[in-house]
Formats: structure tokens, sequence, C-alpha cells
């Protein structure tokens, strides 16, 4: 098997294989680098490690359980369906681990104010959390479209005292959100830090956010372990910059018979601008093809002369045109294989998911699931799957409203 | 010393480190290098000129940039407008934005310099985001821009630890290549910064995005010195020169001044690309002379590291 030790990624540059790497204007390398040196310093303390857990165990509500999904299993006739339940997290969603982490980082270099953009708003919300927890004072970008379809998420924010700034620029959608946080970054970059939501960006980031997330496999690995006395078959995630993905994959990369599936969102067509599929073109999707954007060399929807494209995704999450560099790095090795799934399947899968297990997963989230029902009648009655159920749909009510 | 797999040419390009003082025998000095020689020459401040091209149409652009030339700019920066320009205030992401829906592509700005070259022989750098150059490849995209008759490049969101292949290619056609440095660069980058440029290095005023501004930050003379220490390539000062009260105390600190936002504020309030040329122009020459009665390089001994 060609599975490296997990370890092996990014190299000393941040490099993925050919991917990542730190593509920034000059005024932001040396504060990269100091989150370089500063998150280097925290991984060898004992004292960070032992505060993050806490904050871990005790604010954010880890461990969070595999749930046996046993109605589904037999709804579906297939595999026996676990679910890592990162949306009973505090403020719903996988993106408290990569928050809190950050946050302690940013106390660390002794920045005061945090910077962050959202799509969804579950990074947000997450973050603007975090920083009243450990009284640091928090901007976060988001653009108008997903403000407008996420609304309840900038009520949320706004609650927890973090300033929301609405950015009307390009798509008006999440990437537009991270050019703004890039842009105040480069200009307040002395006493700010940018807590990037996704394992995308410049070196050191997506190292930074795996390493905070892959909490998330650990825990899975350590408890599919004890219920099944064997390693999971499958894995099943969604894919926007990939972050509870790569946060569920990590501890199994070097199992080489686990096999994992990250879903990208389909939208409502292939054409370009219709979908975020990055990584799944050989379905059919149009417009990837690897280049550089917000500080890393990685696959991206654009157009033939280098300009990026629009997307569209029913959720906010998912509807962004790059994808993390470690995730390029995966696909192109085939250690994961990635597909899409369509507007429509999410919210079916949502729907189907709420009714059969009481649980209203996140649009994002829902992309996995929907992937999960298809592929389900195909699989054997003996394997096992692990899907990661990163976040709660409350956010999305709204949008579920309409279609049901 | 860096071993970066992406830095092939670092090693050949030691030699040519000060690469300012690099003898003239060496090749024939380019367009950038002939004019900072005749500015110091004169003792006088340069003027550098950043328009968006295709702002609001290439045939604009230009009028435009004629003009500015003809006005007295010792320097284009050909902006090549880019979806996602972080590095820019709203003043260039909205000239962005207009030149990309009246259709501008790199191919399309290459001609561009193309059909300045006939008409001008004013040095013309391209301003870039790395990804349209990268799309195009950058072995075609020198090839191409050199025999279009631009003289260099700057690529935003670039820094030499990324830019080994880009180096080879840019030299390998006789295009300058210009990096930035900037406020937060520590000494060890700006040699490195100063290592990878050729032609002239572009200093970032102030941490932030392009725009107007209006005053000059405080720590500037002194993150010129700093830099002198590096390089004795000229350095050409941009970020938030707007007003010709900035140009005019310039003079003793840099070699250029580097105007774009103030310039393209100019094109947006235009009513038409005739009207842009003329309120461009105007505004360039302006500037100009106040980099001509400012205070001069030759008059000053911030100029000269020694003093440290």
């Amino acid at each position: 098997m060609t599975s490296a030790a997990p370890q092996s990624v990014p190299d000393s540059r941040g490099r993925y294989g050919p991917f990542g790497g730190r593509y920034v204007p000059e005024t932001l390398v040396a504060p990269l680098e100091e989150l370089e040196r500063a998150y280097a310093e925290a991984r060898a303390d004992q004292s960070f490690q032992k505060e993050l857990d806490d904050l871990f165990h005790n604010f954010a509500g880890r461990p969070t359980p595999l749930q046996f999904a046993s109605r589904l299993t037999a709804q579906l006739a297939g595999p026996r369906i676990y679910l890592k339940r990162e949306d009973l997290l505090h403020t719903g969603a996988h993106k408290i681990n990569n928050a809190l982490g950050q946050g302690l980082l940013a106390l660390r270099m002794g920045k005061k104010r945090i910077i962050a953009e959202t799509g969804a708003g579950q990074h947000g919300v997450a973050t603007a959390a975090v920083a009243a927890r450990l009284g640091l004072s928090c901007t976060i970008y988001m653009g108008t479209e997903d403000m407008e379809r996420q609304r309840l998420n900038v009520f949320r924010m706004r609650l927890l005292g973090a300033e929301v700034t609405g950015v009307d620029s390009g798509s008006r959608t999440l990437k537009d959100a991270i050019n703004e946080a890039m842009r105040d970054w480069v200009t307040n970059v002395r006493t700010s830090h940018y807590l990037l939501g996704s394992v995308l960006g410049a070196h050191p980031y997506p190292q930074i956010v795996r390493d905070f997330q892959k909490i998330i496999g650990e825990e899975a690995r350590e408890q599919i372990l004890r219920a099944e006395g064997r390693l999971p078959d499958h894995l099943f995630a969604c894919v926007g910059g990939g972050s509870n993905a790569i946060g569920l994959f990590h501890a199994f990369l070097g199992d080489a018979k686990v096999k994992m599936l990250g879903v990208e969102a389909g939208g409502r067509g292939k054409s370009l601008g219709e979908h975020a599929a990055r990584l799944a073109a050989a379905e059919g999707f149009a417009g990837a093809r690897p280049g550089v954007l917000q500080g890393t060399y990685t696959y991206l929807l654009q157009t033939a002369d280098g300009q990026i494209s629009t997307t569209h995704s029913v959720s906010a999450g998912l509807d962004y045109p790059g994808v993390g560099p470690e995730h390029a790095w995966l696909a192109e090795r085939g250690r994961v294989e990635y597909t899409a799934a369509g507007d429509g399947e999410a919210v079916e899968a949502a729907r189907t998911l709420a009714r059969i297990e009481g649980i209203v997963p996140a649009l994002e989230s829902a992309h996995a699931v929907a992937e999960l029902i298809r592929r389900a009648p195909k699989m054997g009655k003996d394997e096992v799957v692990v899907l990661n159920l990163s976040g709660r749909g409350d956010k999305d009510m709204e949008i579920l409203s309409r279609y049901v | 010393m860096s071993n970066s797999p992406t830095s092939k040419s670092s090693g050949e390009n030691v030699a040519s480190a000060r690469a300012g003082a690099r003898p003239a025998t060496e090749k024939h000095a380019g367009r950038i290098e002939r004019k900072f020689r005749a500015l110091a020459d004169a003792g006088e401040l340069g003027l550098i000129a950043y328009i968006t091209a295709g702002d609001p149409s290439l045939e604009a652009s230009a009028k435009i940039i004629v003009a500015a030339a003809e006005a007295g700019a010792d320097i284009i920066e050909i902006g090549v407008p880019f979806s996602d320009p972080v590095a820019d205030g709203p003043i260039i992401q909205r000239a962005s934005e207009r030149a990309l829906r009246s259709g501008t592509t790199l191919a399309g700005v290459l001609e561009l310099v193309r059909n300045l070259r006939t008409r001008t022989d004013v040095p013309l750098v391209l301003f870039s985001y790395f990804n349209p150059l990268l799309q195009m490849g950058l072995e075609k995209f020198a090839e191409a821009a050199a025999s279009a008759g631009a003289d260099g490049a700057l690529a935003t969101d670039l820094t030499p630890e990324e830019a080994g292949e880009y180096r080879t290619a840019l030299q390998g056609r006789g295009l300058d290549t210009i990096f930035l440095a900037a406020p937060t660069s520590t000494d060890e980058r700006l040699a490195r910064i100063a290592e990878a440029s050729t032609g002239f290095l572009y200093l970032v005023s102030r941490t932030g995005v392009t725009g107007t501004r209006e005053a000059l930050p405080e720590g500037l003379p002194a993150l010129a010195r700093r830099i002198r220490k590096f390089t004795t390539l000229p350095i050409a000062v941009g970020f938030g020169i707007s007003a010709p009260s900035h140009v005019s105390v310039l003079g003793g600190i840099a070699d250029a001044a580097v105007v774009g936002s103030a310039l393209v504020a100019e094109v947006e309030k235009a009513a038409s690309p005739d009207a842009a040329a003329i309120a461009v122009a105007a505004l360039v020459r302006v500037l100009k002379n106040a980099a001509r009665s400012g205070i001069s390089r030759r008059s000053n001994t911030l100029e000269i590291p020694a003093a440290e």
C-alpha cells in the first residue's frame, strides 16, 4: 500500500506532495513564521495540551459518542453504520475543536484580537464562543449571501459578543469572507490572530487545523475497536475545505484496509459555477485544476485563464472553490476517494436521518449521509461504516423548511 | 541556507545577488535599470504609475497608460486583474471587477503590452497575482511577456521561497523579477528578497492593503534604511502613496514612489476613456512635479548606509 505514516506530511515547507506551500503577500510571512514557531512550542508543552484537553472536555463536550445507527442500518439493509456525533459538541459542530486550539495559541502569542471568516456560520459561532470564553475580542467576516441564508448564526455570533462584518464582494460567500479576513489580518497583523477555520490557507494553517481536528478520528478509532472489535471498512465525511474529513481520516491513514470517502457538494449541475466538486472531477464536474488561491496550491474551480470561479451549494459550508491541500494529495495518491452529492440528495438525506434516527444533521454533513444512502445497498451486511456527523442542522431550518 | 526544492536557481543567482551593482557587460542594461540610472544621475525621485489593465477596457488602458507616460510617469505597473485580490483595498478591487467584467484575460493584457511597446519606450512591469501566471504556464508567460516588450513582473502573493521556477523562467527571458519587502520582514527575509529581486525592490510602506491614505507611516525612513543594508537595488515605495505631499518627502527615503489607487480612482470617476486619460495625466503631472521639487535623492544623507 502507498499509505504513508500519518505524520509524514507536510514537509518543512508545508508541502503535501506538490500541494500546499505558502503563497501570501510578504507582510504575512513573518506572522506565519511566528505562528509556526508558537505552534511547535505549544505542541511540545504539556501544559498547553492539558489546558486544551480540559476545554475539550468541560467546555466543548468531548469525547463525542460514536453511535450505532441501528434504524438507519436496518432501513438501508447494508453495512453496520456508526455516526461520530460531532453535532453534539458545544456550538453545534466540530469547528469548536480547532477554535479552541487556535484560541489558546492566540493567547500564547499575546494576540488580544481574533479575526475569522465563516461560511455556514458554524466556524464563526465556535470562534465567537471561544473568544468570549478566553476574553479575546473577535471580528467575523461573512459573505452577505451567507448572512442571508444563515441568519440565526449571525445572531448567535453577535449574542456571543463578536462583531460580524458582511462582505459584499465577489460571490458574497466563504471565499470572499476569507479574502476580507486576510485583508484585515494584513492590516492588523501585529495585534490580531487570524483563526482560519478549515485545513486551507498558507502553511502552517492546514497542519494546525488538522492537528486540532484529528481528535475526531482518534476517538472514533478507539470507540469502534471497543464496539466492533475491529477497524471500520469505510469512513464517510463531507468535504468543503475538509477539516472534519481530515479530522476523521487522519488517525486511520496508516490502516491500509480502511477505505475513505470524501463527499463534496455536487450542487445543482456539473458545469462550472453550479457545484463545488473540486476532487470528484472523474464524475464529470467541470473546472477543477491545481492552482494558487488564498495562500495554498491545491485543486481549484477556475476558468481557463486562472480566475477563480463562483460555486454553488445548498450548504454554505461546502460552497467554496478550493479544497485543503492534504485532500488534494490524498486524492492524487488514491488514498481517499472523492465523490459528490447534489443539493436535492443532501436535503433528502437530512430528512431521512431526522425521521429514522431522530437527528437533524447540518446540510454539510447531510452530503455524506446522502452518499452513504446511495452506496449502502451495494455494501455487505458484515461491513462497518463510520460517518462523521460533523454538525447539527438547527442553523438550516429556514432552508429545510423550503423543501419540506 | 535554503535547500528548497523549488528554488532551483538559487545557486546560480547568488553570484548576481547584488544585481543592482551588476556590471553592465554581464548583459544589456534593461529599460528599468537604465531608467533608474537616469533618475539617479538627475537626482530625481522616480514616479511609478499603477493602472489596472482592462478597466474599463483594454483600449481605454492603452490610452490611459500612454497619457501617463507622456505626463512623466517613469515606469508603468500594469495590473493584471484577478478575481481574489487579497492584497488590494476597495479601489483596486473594484477596478479588477470592472476589468474582469469587460472580459480581460492575461493573454489580453500581454496584447496590450505589445500594443504599448509600439507607442512608448516607458518601462512596463506586469503586476499580477500568481494564479493567472501559473495557469498560463510560467515558461509560456515569460516568453510571451518578453516578446511583447514587458520589462519585468511582480506577483503579489509570491515570495522568494516559492519562486524558484518563476525566477528561472523570467530571468531566463531577460525579465526583471521584482519582489515585495514589508515592514514585518525580518533581516533574514530582507536578504533573501534582495537576492531574488532584479530591477528594483518594492517596499510595502505599511502593514495593510493598497489604498489611499492621509499620511506616510512614521517608521518608513527607518524601514528603508534597514533595507538598504541588504541591497544596492533601487527601492520603490508603494501602498498608500497617494498625494503630492507624500511624494515630495519620499525623495529622501527611496528611489521611486508607486502610486496606484489614487490614479485608479481617477479612472473610476471619469465619464469616458478619454476623460480618464486626461485626469490620470493631470494627476501624474502634479505627482511628478512634487517628485522633482521635493527632497532630492542626491542631497540626502539617508541613502548612505555607512552612517549606521
